[in-house]
């Protein structure tokens, strides 16, 4: 990985331009595009996602510190307050790396980073941050099936995470569970960035004027245990919503998307 | 009402800044166009800046004494943190202030209330308050929607006095108050509530467990339970056990006990009744009205109530939501003790206990009526946990859940001399019924204890198991010895 940015540092000095780079797909996971029913933002009809690669694992700590080493406009310190608050790479002892925590953290999330600062990241390995919709279409497998919406013990997984507080320390990405992708933890490590997360805007007062709250009723109403599903989903849109682009988090975390479009053109 | 006075204010503030102008720069506590605006304007500057002081429950901050408004400033921080919910059961509450209820806040009439809410870092969930007390849209929801690590602030001023709750009401909003996300605010009248001598803060809450009542463990949140409306859990305080034992609240003869009562929900409403005890006044639904002499007030879910009574007669009270089988199965189950002089004419205590016999009185049996085999114990494990159950039904009303007994009318078990000094008599005590003066521990018995209908089998079960807690010598008693015991222990 940093042999990789080290190299396309030296041979075209910006980010942006990495995305012509031959890119080793073994830390990316295919998924098949297809359709499905969002809980927001689409009144209720399917939409289709395009076919997209996607890291299997979300940004550790150890490889956002390799970036920060080639960016140093992203070190703790040298951040701008408008791209990233106060708490940003919180977490971090130094400056530059982890600090005193590293055998703990490496292999962790990175967390406390805001979107600017994780679009920046995706940018430079020639990726983007996932769309909501692309996210929650890769969020919707089990194990074992692509999608899992039907399945009330996948839920109660979720529903579990959501109501535990933090761990001291994150535990290692290769530890979470492995979804039907090959994907690691898109449930139960970290809340992540999405590139358009504040798109479906949930006001603060969530009961009254949104949407929101007539799909609750209503699902709620229709179907009974089924109507988990929406709970889940609903967290996740709740918790976007309360962010914003400078934000950082103690558990938010990101990870990278590709276009196959793109990556087809990286193979040529 | 609420709704009716916002709309008027929002039209006459507009009309204000249209008619004025100048008005434009102003901060949006502009409450009205005339002249009065300006003066309030110009009061509100100068209120005196004072920070509130915020309690846990059961304790409530001291009443207010001061005679003019104030610029009080509320700081409450939003965490997420595991908790007994029951002996051996935790569960992860979401908090206003670190525990279940919220902080207790008390303002005044006519206070303008600062109110910080910060979500600590550590937290999963982006968190809002909605206070019940707040005239403005979401009660305070729309502008405190914070994301963990963040603080938010806003302003409202206390126009309506009574004692009102506060809440979650982030989506999924059922969830988070379902984890623990309430509390009160009380707003005194500006002539302040009349002087009693102990307040206490309780809040009822409905909790939804993947584990039955007392499944011990973490226990996950269940999403269908509190669909189905239907709590593993309904509790005062947070947790069973919260008021009880050593945490039980406390008066004195002849003190006046005023109660702030909430209900948090998410889904019951709450038939809070003391047991012994008639409120002499309820503020109904924590409102104005005063109802007099009142037994059970409802308590809604979102909603509160203030009783107060007069503290007569010595003794427990027990606190219950009176839809029983909350207060017996669930933990709705809460105590008040009264210590202080006796008055006889006010309430005498037991003054007889006689053995009632009707004539002819033997127990019916239906025809064909199978007794499902009772199990039999083949070591002494098995006849302690098979005692247990029999010592549930058959003892622990009078000799109580730890063997402690009631002083003056039930013999203690625990580190009983009576009891320990000769098992062959206390078998004959349990199979032949005993009646007369004893003395255990020092202390004197002079009552009743009746013949109970159990086989040998159970007899030796029950005393193996009590003999085998409570500071108790421990042993087995057989079969045999029972039956040996019954036959020459005969009064």
């Amino acid at each position: 990985m940093i042999r990789r940015l080290l190299t396309a540092f030296l041979i075209f000095g910006t980010c942006g331009m990495a995305m012509a780079q031959k890119s080793t797909p073994a830390n990316l996971a295919q998924v098949k595009g297809g359709t499905f029913v969002p809980l927001y933002g689409s009144n209720g009809k399917a939409v289709s996602v395009q076919g997209f690669r996607m890291d299997k694992y979300p940004v550790t700590n150890a490889e956002y510190a390799a970036f920060v080493t080639k960016n140093p406009k992203w070190k703790k310190h040298a951040v701008k307050k408008l791209f990233a608050d106060a708490n940003y790479l919180r977490h971090w002892t130094s400056d530059s790396n982890v600090g005193k925590n590293a055998d703990k953290l490496s292999n962790s999330p990175v967390v406390n980073v805001s979107w600017f600062a994780a679009k920046a990241y995706c940018e430079c390995q020639g990726k983007r941050l996932p769309s909501i919709n692309e996210w929650e279409y890769a969020a919707l497998a089990s194990e074992t099936k692509a999608n899992a919406s039907k399945d009330a013990k996948f839920y109660q997984r979720s529903l579990d995470w959501y109501s535990q507080p933090n761990p001291k320390y994150l535990p290692p990405v290769q530890q979470s569970f492995r979804n039907y992708y090959g994907i690691y933890g898109m449930i139960g490590l970290v809340w992540e960035w999405t590139s358009d997360f504040n798109s479906n805007m949930l006001i603060g007062e969530s009961r009254a004027n949104s949407s929101l709250d007539r799909q609750l009723f209503c699902g709620a109403g229709a179907t009974g245990a089924s109507d988990v599903q929406n709970y889940v989903a609903f967290m996740r849109y709740a918790f976007r919503s309360s962010l914003k682009a400078n934000y950082t988090v103690g558990n938010l975390g990101f990870r990278c998307v590709q276009d196959v479009k793109n990556q087809a053109i990286a193979k040529k | 009402m609420k709704m009716s006075t916002l709309s008027k204010v929002v039209q006459l503030t507009a009309i204000g800044i249209y008619s004025l102008g100048l008005l434009a720069s102003c901060s949006s506590q502009a409450t009205t166009a005339d002249n009065k605006a300006s003066t309030e304007e110009a009061l509100a500057k100068e209120l005196p800046v004072i920070q509130a002081e915020l309690t846990d429950a059961p304790k409530v901050p001291a009443p207010i004494t001061r005679k003019h408004a104030a610029k009080v400033v509320v700081k409450l921080e939003v965490s997420e943190v595991v908790k007994k919910m029951a002996d051996g059961v935790d569960y992860t509450f979401w908090t206003f202030g670190g525990s279940v209820p919220g902080k207790f806040i008390r303002i005044r009439q006519n206070d303008e209330v600062e109110f910080h809410l910060m979500n600590h870092p550590d937290s999963k969930n982006p968190h809002n308050i909605d206070l019940h007390a707040v005239t403005g849209p979401g009660g305070g929801a729309a502008s405190t929607f914070t994301a963990p690590g963040h603080e938010t602030i806003f302003n409202f001023k206390a126009l309506n006095p009574g004692l009102y709750v506060y809440h979650c009401a982030t989506a999924p909003v059922g969830m988070h108050i379902a984890n623990g996300m309430y509390g009160l605010i009380l707003v005194e009248p500006e002539e302040g509530l009349p002087k009693v001598d102990k307040e206490y803060y309780i809040m009822q809450g409905d909790f939804y467990t993947k584990g039955a009542f007392g499944a011990p463990g973490l226990q996950p949140f269940d999403m269908e339970k509190a669909l189905d409306e239907n709590p593993s859990y309904v509790v005062f305080n947070g947790s069973v056990g919260s008021l009880t034992g050593d945490k039980a609240l406390t008066a004195k003869v002849g003190e006046t006990v005023r109660l702030f009562v909430g209900n948090g929900g998410p889904n019951l409403i709450s038939s809070f009744h003391v047991i012994g005890e008639i409120f002499d006044n309820v503020y109904t639904e924590g409102g104005t009205k005063v109802h007099s002499n009142v037994q059970t007030t409802l308590v809604p879910a979102g909603g509160s109530a203030i009783t107060e009574f007069k503290a007569d007669v010595p003794g427990n009270y027990v606190l219950v939501d009176h839809s029983i089988f909350r207060a017996f199965n669930k933990g709705a189950l809460g105590m008040i003790k009264v210590e202080g002089g006796e008055n006889k004419r006010l309430y005498s205590g037991q003054i007889d206990d006689r053995i009632y016999q009707p004539e002819g009185s033997t127990v019916q049996e239906m025809p064909q009526s199978a007794t499902p085999k009772a199990m039999v114990a083949s070591n002494k494990n098995m006849r302690i946990e098979l005692g247990k159950t029999l010592y549930a039904q058959n003892c622990q009303a009078c000799h109580q859940a730890e063997g402690q007994g009631m002083k003056g009318a039930f013999p203690p078990l625990a580190k009983s001399d009576f009891l320990n000094s000769d098992l062959n008599r206390a078998i004959g005590v349990v199979a032949h019924g005993l009646e007369g003066q004893i003395k255990v521990n020092g202390e004197v018995y002079n009552s009743t204890m009746p013949k109970l209908k159990l086989t040998d089998e159970e007899i030796a079960n029950v005393i193996t198991y009590v003999v085998n807690n409570w500071g108790n010598k421990g042993g087995e008693v057989t079969l045999d010895q029972v039956k040996k015991a019954k036959a020459t222990y005969k009064h």
